[in-house]
């Protein structure tokens, strides 16, 4: 009985205990929106400071990215141009051989054959970019260039191949993923018809699960237009205006690399550049990202 | 009539659709392929250069101007002590987090704010990273250039990767062991303490070792902080023979890591120091395979083991 007594007195201070864990577990939780909210304040802030001494025109449409030169020049659309053909190659690479690996391990491979091939693609997505940057300029390059004598030793078309290859394991499984949502009986369908697995898997799941296939691929490209330090290394540092896979470029983040080596003071022109870059650079993916999501979640409700 | 016109025709197609078949199973292996192919050509790209530089030397010296002088004692103990403030920020934080998401969070407009934010967080650059940082903690809240910085600006890099682990181990955890400890007269977080999260520690475990692997190999956010690439000494050790026995002070030091050590070698002109480079890679290399071969057989096990 009095054993009772101590229990219920102690009722409240138990549910005040839970509350207050409830409540740090929320705080935890909200560290997520915290986080979002420092970096569109922190871009926010530093590019507008940016915008009061260029105007957005200048920066939209000027086509010289010269901030570090006397004759300083704002337009982005160098930056633009090389990050846009990087990503462009590497999808060149990503896109076929994600999507006939995502088809092969999905259709096709025994079920042994994926639990030891995934694993091991995962593996690829582990590798540092850093290395991947080595292995673009001191293997890659070498290795075209038997072919291209042409090309220089930093150019987009070595870095965005890497790239390419980086974003593979990326693009295969979320298109994997979405193959293998397609439901068994309409597969059965296909082969009671008398198809091969080729034909099911080209005319019936690819069509089932098209949009969670495109999403794979505007996914790995919000990964490739975010990657770093491989075109840092491989593809020269130098902004240039062009859509020639075999010349030299600089990205948007390979810029802010550059800025970041030297030794800007902090709240000069500069300094703001690589916030106002930034800036963009979070504007393109998310909107990559946000179109992936919503592709993917419909081929999630579709069945 | 028809009938004999049309068996060959029926035959040859049949022929060749399954030839069709059999080629694309071919160039789905060889699709595959393609990645394995580059993993083990990159992993033998680097051996050749960097396995002759590695040596107690190598592990034992300072970076250098002579590239044969030079090595990675201040690089791997700065990524060691950056990892340690890393994971000591990021994983309360994450598995807490993650911890809401599952058991308590109710269904309204804050928890889905809350759902949208971590996964658009696990899509934003690592780079758009090093920026926040630069802002928040090097200038805002002034902690410099420091292990503090880079291993808090790490933290938020790994924190989507660990909630989303969390959040998949603790959802894998049956019903069935919360309401028999409800059942008993648990309280809410005595379930969850004592019950769910012992019983998704191999889940989170892997998700922690994933994030910290990736963590090890990030360097774009870490230049972006302005981290110094020529440090010719330690930082304060943390431990020591006087009382009070533990200093934090290494916090505030300035650093290098592996990466950021490695990326300075591959950007100098000079072949040396290219194998230098490869050497750092190498040893980079080794750490995050055998992280993620850890995680993978972690979750091996466990999916092995534990039987509903």
């Amino acid at each position: 009985m009095s054993s009772n007594a101590a229990d219920f007195a102690h009722r409240p201070l138990r549910h005040i205990k839970e509350r207050l864990i409830e409540f740090l577990l929320f705080l935890a939780a909200l560290s997520a929106v915290a986080t979002t909210a420092a970096i569109v304040a922190i871009l926010l802030y530093e590019s507008i400071g940016f915008f009061r001494h260029v105007p957005l025109l200048d920066f939209l449409t000027d086509t010289q990215w010269t901030p570090l030169f006397s004759d300083a020049h704002y337009g982005i659309l160098p930056l633009l141009s090389g990050t846009l053909m990087v990503a462009l190659v590497a999808l060149g690479v990503a896109v076929p051989l994600g999507t006939i690996t995502a088809i092969y391990l999905s259709e096709f491979a025994p079920h042994k054959v994926r639990e030891a091939v995934k694993p091991v693609l995962e593996l690829l997505e582990g590798v540092p970019t850093v290395v991947y940057g080595y292995f673009a300029l001191l293997f890659v390059t070498p290795l075209l260039q038997k072919f291209l004598p042409n090309l220089p030793g930093f150019s987009i078309l070595s870095a965005g191949l890497v790239i390419g290859v980086m974003i593979i394991p990326y693009v295969s499984s979320v298109a994997e993923d979405a193959m293998r949502a397609v439901p068994m009986h309409i597969r059965e369908g296909a082969y009671a018809m008398g198809s091969t697995r080729f034909q099911t898997a080209l005319r019936v799941v690819t069509p089932a699960a098209i949009s969670g296939i495109v999403a794979a691929y505007i996914l790995g490209i919000s990964r490739a237009v975010g990657e770093t330090m491989v075109v840092a290394v491989a593809a020269g540092l130098q902004p240039n205006l062009t859509w020639n896979p075999m010349e030299p470029a600089a990205t948007i983040t390979a810029y802010i690399v550059q800025v970041s080596l030297g030794d800007l003071p902090h709240g000069s022109i500069g300094y703001q550049t690589i916030f106002a870059a930034g800036l963009t650079l979070l504007l393109i993916t998310l909107l990559f990202n946000i179109a992936g999501h919503l592709l993917r979640k419909r081929f999630r409700e579709a069945y | 009539m028809d009938d004999t016109r049309h068996a060959p025709d029926l035959k040859v197609m049949i022929a060749r659709h399954k030839l069709a078949d059999r080629a694309f199973a071919v160039l789905g292996v060889l699709a595959t392929l393609v990645g394995l192919v580059t993993l083990a050509a990159l992993i033998v790209d680097l051996a050749v250069d960097g396995l002759p530089r590695l040596s107690w030397h190598f592990f034992t010296s300072f970076p250098s101007r002579f590239a044969e002088k030079a090595g990675i004692l201040s690089a791997w103990v700065g990524t060691a002590l950056v990892m340690l403030v890393t994971l000591f920020a990021a994983v309360p934080l994450g598995v807490a987090a993650a911890v809401y998401l599952e058991e308590y969070a109710p269904k309204n407009w804050v928890t889905d704010l809350i759902e949208i934010n971590v996964t658009n967080l696990a899509g934003v650059p690592s780079i758009v990273y090093g920026l926040l940082a630069l802002g928040l903690f090097v200038y805002a809240l002034n902690l410099g250039e420091s292990i503090l910085t880079a291993g808090l600006t790490l933290a938020l890099l790994a924190l989507p990767v660990v909630i989303v682990a969390t959040r998949e181990a603790v959802r894998a955890v049956p019903g069935s062991i919360r309401e028999a400890a409800y059942a008993l007269g648990a309280t809410k977080w005595q379930t969850v303490s004592q019950n769910v999260l012992p019983y998704s520690l191999a889940g989170i475990m892997t998700g922690v070792i994933i994030s910290m692997a990736r963590a090890i190999g990030e360097t774009a956010p870490l230049i972006t902080i302005g981290a110094l690439t020529f440090i010719a000494f330690l930082p304060p050790a943390p431990l020591s023979t006087q009382p009070p026995f533990l200093s934090f002070e290494w916090l505030t030091s300035p650093f290098t890591v592996m990466p950021i050590q490695m990326f300075n070698w591959v950007s100098r002109p000079q072949a040396e120091f290219h194998l230098n480079a490869a050497g750092a890679g190498l040893v980079l290399l080794a750490m995050t395979l055998l992280m993620n071969a850890l995680a993978i057989y972690i979750r091996y096990r466990y999916r092995k083991r534990i039987k509903w």
